[in-house]
């Protein structure tokens, strides 16, 4: 695989568009599901998951051949998620999908909180609880659970992504699942 | 919990990390079996990593990878320019040799040397090549970066590039006094023009087997 990746660079550095479009269908699933736990809505996770391959193209040229081509892919998604939870006002579109759900929306979740306590958390719920909570860690925190737990990335190659040495990488994740203990415990 | 040491927790995190040392992995074992309180504390990590990883995978819509595709900035000429020659060879040939053709070709015109064509009775004065009274000049003449004065006869053609023809005194009687035809070139084009008539010619006199 990586040298079929590797191919498909030399290609892209050419100019070659129909390459490019060959590694955006290879990479698309991860990059979007890291910028949909990471910003929470389909929206902008959309937005900046295409966003994170544009300057993957744009900036082919300063790609070194010999790392691995997702580690430097995750990591202009991940400051892109980052920059992007940084600037971001209050601004939640109620009729953007809820995060981890299919076709629910903020409407239908106002109504949610009224639910009866003893009534069954069904899974679709349990996961939107469960994103909620972690789009309450901080970004620190989030991105290195996100990389960890649903990219299921070791942890050199999330040192790599985020520049940090590997002993920041495993504080963050042990405070991030500190965090997390006290936000899920009760489920 | 409250009074269990910092580095029960520490070694917890190592486990789940999956980077323990075999003696810390014993201490928290052991630590473990004693201490209900980090018994549960240990409990809530491990349960909420695996609800953290238990929610589903996403997939990128359906549109993505044509999107992406149609918001990358212009592809470079080159590329597409390249995939058209390759799936047009003739063309490509054709083009590459008319290219190599016309610089050739240009090339002759760039220089600014004055030259004329040689001949024994011609009078070279100020880059100007005089044809003298009372003299007949056979064969074709060429002059490049310069003019000609026709005083005498030329019993062939005149061709001026970048230059003009400068008539004598005899001016009226000028135009008998060149058997063949008069062409004065002052653009680059035109002396394209004139070298593809030329080599047309030559390339039609060989093929028809005519000496020139």
């Amino acid at each position: 695989m990586d040298e079929f990746v590797k191919s498909r660079i030399k290609q892209v550095r050419k100019g070659d568009q129909n390459a490019f479009g060959e590694i955006v269908e290879l990479y698309k699933d991860k990059v979007f599901q890291l910028c949909f736990r990471m910003l929470g809505n389909s929206h902008e996770a959309e937005d900046i998951s295409q966003e994170a391959f544009i300057r993957a193209y744009i900036n082919i040229e300063r790609y070194n051949i010999d790392r691995k081509f997702s580690t430097w892919l995750y990591r202009i998604a991940t400051n892109l998620c980052i920059d992007r939870i940084r600037k971001k006002k209050p601004d939640y579109y109620l009729d953007a999908e809820v995060a981890g759900t299919e076709g629910l929306t903020l409407y239908s979740q106002i109504p949610a909180s009224q639910l009866a306590p003893d009534e069954e958390v069904s899974k679709i719920e349990l996961q939107e609880i469960i994103q909620n909570e972690i789009l309450k860690l901080p970004e620190k925190y989030r991105a290195v659970i996100v990389l960890k737990y649903i990219e299921e990335l070791p942890l050199l190659e999330i040192s790599k992504i985020l520049d940090l040495p590997i002993g920041t990488v495993k504080t963050r994740i042990h405070r991030g699942r500190e965090a997390l203990r006290k936000q899920l415990r009760h489920i | 919990m409250n009074r269990c040491p910092e580095i029960i927790t520490e070694y917890m995190h190592e486990y789940l990390d999956g980077e323990i040392l075999p003696e810390h992995k014993n201490i928290l074992t052991v630590h473990l079996k004693s201490c209900a309180d980090c018994r549960q504390h240990f409990q809530e990590l491990e349960k909420s990593i695996a609800l953290v990883k238990s929610i589903s995978h996403v997939q990128a819509p359906a549109d993505f990878t044509q999107k992406v595709l149609m918001n990358l900035p212009k592809e470079k000429k080159k590329v597409s320019v390249k995939r058209w020659f390759s799936r047009h060879p003739v063309l490509t040939a054709a083009s590459i040799f008319s290219i190599f053709m016309a610089a050739s070709l240009l090339s002759h015109w760039s220089g600014d040397d004055f030259s004329v064509t040689k001949n024994p009775d011609l009078v070279i004065e100020n880059n100007t090549a005089i044809v003298p009274e009372g003299e007949t000049v056979t064969g074709d003449i060429v002059v490049k970066n310069g003019d000609i004065r026709i005083d005498g006869k030329v019993d062939g053609s005149v061709t001026v590039i970048n230059g003009e023809i400068v008539n004598g005194e005899s001016y009226m009687a000028s135009a008998g006094q060149v058997t063949g035809d008069i062409v004065e070139i002052n653009e680059a084009f035109e002396w394209l023009w004139y070298q593809m008539k030329h080599i047309f010619e030559s390339t039609m006199n060989m093929l028809t087997g005519k000496e020139k």
